[in-house]
């Protein structure tokens, strides 16, 4: 039957003649190769002594951020945690004291955040429901550890270090 | 002469008892028809007529005097007709007053959403986000007041209160005297009691549960959980006071809220005691009749469930859960 495109290729099956048959100067092309790449820069990087520089939109740990007066965003809305595909977030919510106003941004905030980075697939959905700009995947890779129960990061890992410049 | 009127509404004819209002005739038709209601409350008397949500057209007055009326009407107050004909979704200049309408309860109405307990069940919130506009064009400040406790188990949010008077016809006719109503004129109005008297009444409770809006919130479940976290079960006690008929927000194992069963209107259907709503948190006080019907627009359904308790994504084996416990235990955080 006739091919409706035409794209097929019939590739010719020739008998190999005696400087092929015998291999040699393929094995020496090979290793021309070989040899002309210890001479060029290497490609590995050792990893986490040098780290490879991000692209804009990567995506890496979470950081739960503090606005300009050092008080913290996040309100404990519940959000994150709604459109997270993959229930990796959960929280308890806090009503701020008397006196807190300095810590926390509005009236109610998150007591205990707790990501499952096994559970994380680093999809972006949390930062992109947030509504107080509190919740950022800008941080690095995840490092790795032995323990499951070291993966659930509480608000001693995610929340950013005060910002202090104060000169 | 029949005792029934027929009213045509967005095209679908409906035949109701004279005297009904064209928002009940809507209500009957049901669907994506019924003009939505802030204010308007078919179980108290007397609410209605002032948040103008349902405004409505009326192209034709009756089959007598078949003139059009000539400006929108609030249909939770206007009775219907023979030979009515009514556009509300079909209007565009309905669709467009209502945005606007939106737009003025808006204005004072603070952006706390993710801070409200009553987000995910807010009238209000559903209201904006089907009819109104992404930005708003107010450019002052937004009046504020102090939270306010009503007694020691409901918390008035005067910053959040849309002026709907349904929480005072409660009050009124629910309960033997006045003791709550509304202070002070247009700008300054605000729900009070008198001199700040707290509410002590076994039915003041039901205030929560009418109030469109997050006003009146129960304070033994503020900040408790997200109304989309919690799971809410139909279930009954023998109450001598009220019907007893509730609905219970489970979240896990515990009870954390309980409130009236609504409707599909979002009204409350029997009106339950005190008792009921704010002492009996445990699961031993009621007979559980099974999980509530949620809409499925509603974000509460987005972690919906059939059964009460789900079966197990992987059954569950003892003999090796108990050789790994240690591994188990590892799993979770200190």
């Amino acid at each position: 039957m006739e091919a409706l495109s035409n794209r097929k290729k019939v590739l010719e099956q020739k008998p190999m003649n005696f400087w092929e048959r015998i291999y040699l100067p393929a094995i020496f092309q090979g290793m021309a190769i070989t040899f002309r790449h210890m001479f060029k820069k290497k490609e590995t990087i050792y990893y986490p002594e040098v780290q490879r520089e991000f692209s804009e939109n990567w995506r890496g740990m979470h950081s739960l951020k503090r606005d300009e007066d050092g008080r913290e965003r996040c309100t404990a809305c519940g959000l994150c945690a709604l459109s997270c595909p993959a229930e990796a977030i959960t929280m308890v919510a806090a009503e701020r004291k008397k006196g807190e106003e300095a810590l926390y941004r509005e009236e109610k905030y998150a007591a205990v955040y707790e990501i499952n980075m096994l559970r994380c697939i680093f999809c972006g959905l949390c930062e992109e429901a947030c509504p107080k700009e509190a919740i950022y995947l800008d941080g690095p890779i995840v490092p790795s550890d032995y323990l499951r129960k070291d993966f659930i990061y509480g608000k001693d890992k995610l929340v950013e270090q005060p910002f202090n410049s104060k000169v | 002469m029949s005792d029934k009127v027929k009213v045509i509404i967005d095209g679908i004819s409906v035949e109701v008892a004279p005297g009904t209002t064209i928002l009940n005739a809507a209500r009957q038709i049901g669907g994506d028809i019924v003009p939505p209601a802030m204010c308007y409350y078919s179980k108290l008397e007397g609410s209605g007529g002032k948040c103008r949500t349902c405004l409505v057209k009326v192209s034709k007055g009756s089959e007598a005097d078949p003139r059009p009326m000539p400006k929108l009407v609030a249909s939770c107050r206007t009775t219907v007709m023979e030979g009515m004909e009514v556009q509300n979704i079909t209007s565009p200049e309905v669709v467009d007053a209502r945005k606007g309408v939106v737009e003025m309860l808006l204005i004072n109405h603070p952006l706390d959403c993710p801070v409200c307990d009553q987000a995910g069940e807010c009238d209000l919130q559903d209201l904006a986000f089907n009819h109104g506009a992404a930005e708003t064009r107010y450019e002052f400040e937004r009046r504020t007041f102090d939270r306010i406790d009503i007694g020691d188990k409901i918390q008035l949010h005067m910053n959040r209160c849309i002026l709907c008077y349904r929480c005072t016809y409660v009050a009124d006719q629910l309960t033997d005297c006045r003791q709550q109503g509304i202070v002070g004129r247009g700008d300054h109005a605000e729900i009070s009691t008198y001199i700040e008297k707290a509410i002590d009444n076994d039915f003041s409770g039901n205030m929560i549960d009418v109030c469109p809006v997050g006003a009146l919130t129960d304070k033994t479940f503020r900040f408790k959980s997200r109304v989309w976290f919690t799971k809410p079960v139909d279930a009954h006690r023998d109450c001598p006071t009220c019907s007893g008929k509730v609905m219970l927000w489970y979240k896990g194992d515990d009870v954390i809220r309980v409130t009236a069963r609504k409707d599909e209107n979002h009204e409350v259907e029997e009106f339950i005691c005190n008792t009921c709503r704010f002492d009996k948190k445990a699961t031993k006080d009621w007979v559980i009749e099974g999980p509530s019907r949620i809409e499925h627009t509603s974000v509460i359904s987005s972690n919906h469930y059939d059964t009460l308790k789900p079966l197990p994504v992987i059954q569950e084996n003892k003999a090796l859960m108990a050789a790994n416990k240690e591994e188990l235990e590892r799993t979770k955080k200190s």
